[in-house]
């Protein structure tokens, strides 16, 4: 998929040269890349939505389909920008979500449970990499932005609810304690005292009449896709901001001047070349 | 010395510091998360108790000491070390160079790690099983006053090594690098903000609550670094360096600024 022979080929660099940019390869992309993700996105992630992630009897139908999505397309679409539009790899949502899980991981096993003592299945996570999966999987095959805007970004949040069912289905099932009837999640959260987080402002749904009718969650995810289709364009901006490269150059009478060095030579037309003294 | 592959390698890559560098950073870690296991039932319940003040202010005091000795040891040894004649550095000595300063940049991205993935979600495991009656819990004396000045330290240590080791960042200032090492560094000062607002407004800990939202904006700077502008430029100044040294390209290719300034000004190599 890379075609990695090839382009090493077209380098025309020595051994030593590939050497050299095998080595860039091995300290950028997991050491500096991937636990950027971790860092940034995690703490993105965690102040935007992580209680709807923190718990189980967070995980509605009216908010959790709708926020963690919309959350998480965020950093996915930024990365999608960065990993395609400057190497054409197809893989920015599924790294972004990886880092997320193992960045989450790590705390659920050293902090939730062996630091604070909660069980590992009242503080599990929600999974998005078969949406991240089906994000980028989109990119390749349309390779335009919009196009993955409009049909990537709605599955991404359309899968959310499905893809997390066969994990977190068992929670929803009814069991009656004392005479009152409740969900299993209900009754973890009863059974475990949050001093940080108490009953009163648990934002978990609120029922009406529709509610019954039993169409609440595709309602919800609905509206997740459209919400995650606009920020998917928002964030591919985000994403080309971030990437700006410029300089100030200040001179010798202090006037300020933006310069830019972004410009490898390897990649140059001829002509440029010979612009800059090379060979055309 | 030439090896087998018939090149010396430690002309342009060496990976020591960057080892030495993690494998610190790592144990400091390791040593934050085992004291807190230690002592956070036994001694970190209750912020009255004298034994509160021993060990846990304790730490507090540890932190805020030996992050400052890094900070000038650090910063100190970078500026005293500077390189004073950059116009005629060797290009292959600028590659490594490239190569200690992404080993700078992976101790402060593991920083990052600590303070936005870790000791983030760990403080909002602590603060569920006890009564928050301090700004200085047991989670916050690791996560603010530890983990926080640690990479703060690491990003101004990135951006002093460019500046007085690699031409490009030398000559000019690289608003990326500015972003990438400035917006995490301000999480700290918004610390105030939070501990202010958890203190006279909203006590309880609900992690999507806008009082928790400057972190969050400000996280997203570190963007600009290894997703973004930074690498944009460690990237194309490599592959550059590797043209100029591999594939005989003109060295005015490694001078990119003086003809966007003047058109007529001459390259500096």
């Amino acid at each position: 998929m890379f075609r990695t022979d090839e382009i090493i080929k077209a380098s025309k660099l020595p051994p030593e040269g590939v050497a050299m940019s095998r080595h860039i390869d091995y300290i950028y992309f997991i050491p500096i890349l991937f636990v950027t993700i971790v860092g940034t996105f995690h703490m993105h992630f965690d102040l935007l939505a992580g209680d709807w992630d923190f718990w189980i009897d967070w995980k509605d139908r009216q908010w959790w389909p709708i926020v963690t999505p919309i959350t998480a397309i965020t950093f996915c679409a930024a990365l999608q920008y960065y990993n395609w539009v400057n190497y054409r790899q197809p893989f920015g949502a599924t790294i972004t979500i990886l880092a997320l899980l193992a960045g989450k991981w790590v705390t659920i096993v050293a902090a939730w449970w062996w630091w604070s003592n909660y069980p590992y299945n009242f503080v599990m996570p929600s999974t998005l990499l078969p949406s991240a999966i089906v994000l980028d999987i989109v990119l390749l095959l349309t390779r335009n932005w919009t196009l993955t805007a409009v049909i990537g970004a709605w599955m991404f949040a359309a899968l959310f609810y499905p893809t997390n069912w066969a994990i977190f289905a068992y929670s929803h099932t009814p069991l009656v304690v004392d005479g009152t009837l409740l969900s299993w999640a209900d009754y973890m959260g009863f059974a475990y005292v949050r001093t940080g987080t108490p009953e009163y402002i648990r934002m978990i749904e609120v029922g009406s009449l529709r509610t019954f009718g039993g169409h609440s969650t595709m309602i919800s995810s609905f509206f997740a896709a459209f919400a995650s289709s606009l920020m998917y364009i928002l964030w591919w901006q985000f994403g080309k901001f971030f990437c700006t490269s410029y300089f100030y150059l200040t001179d010798d009478r202090q006037k300020t001047t933006k310069v830019y060095d972004v410009f490898a030579y390897a990649t140059l037309a001829n002509q440029d070349k010979a612009k800059v003294g090379g060979k055309a | 010395m030439a090896s087998d592959r018939g090149y010396d390698i430690s002309q342009w890559y060496d990976s020591k510091p960057v080892k030495l560098g993690w494998l610190a950073i790592l144990g400091i870690g390791v040593f934050w998360v085992l004291y807190q296991r230690a002592f956070g039932y036994s001694h970190g319940l209750d912020s009255m108790t004298p034994e509160f003040d021993s060990v846990w202010m304790g730490l507090w005091r540890f932190n805020i000491l030996a992050n400052a000795v890094f900070f000038a040891v650090t910063i100190g040894w970078i500026w005293v070390t500077r390189d004073r004649n950059l116009a005629n550095l060797d290009h292959k000595l600028e590659l490594k160079r490239y190569f200690y300063w992404m080993g700078w940049l992976v101790c402060y991205i593991w920083g990052v790690y600590y303070a936005g993935s870790y000791t983030l979600e760990q403080d909002a495991a602590w603060h569920q099983v006890i009564i928050r009656d301090t700004s200085f819990t047991a989670s916050h004396i690791v996560a603010f006053y530890g983990t926080f000045p640690l990479y703060i330290t690491c990003g101004v240590a990135s951006y002093l090594y460019a500046q007085t080791r690699l031409p490009l960042y030398s000559q000019a200032t690289s608003f990326p690098l500015v972003a990438a090492v400035v917006g995490p560094m301000f999480i700290l000062p918004n610390v105030g903000l939070n501990e202010w607002g958890h203190a006279f407004w909203f006590v309880d800990e609900l992690f999507a609550a806008p009082l928790h939202w400057g972190f969050v904006t400000l996280g997203w700077c570190g963007l600009f670094g290894a997703a973004g502008g930074v690498a944009a430029q460690i990237v194309s100044r490599m592959s550059n360096l590797a043209d100029v040294i591999w594939n005989n390209a003109p060295k005015s290719i490694l001078d990119p600024f003086p003809s966007q300034v003047n058109p007529n000004a001459k390259a500096g190599y």
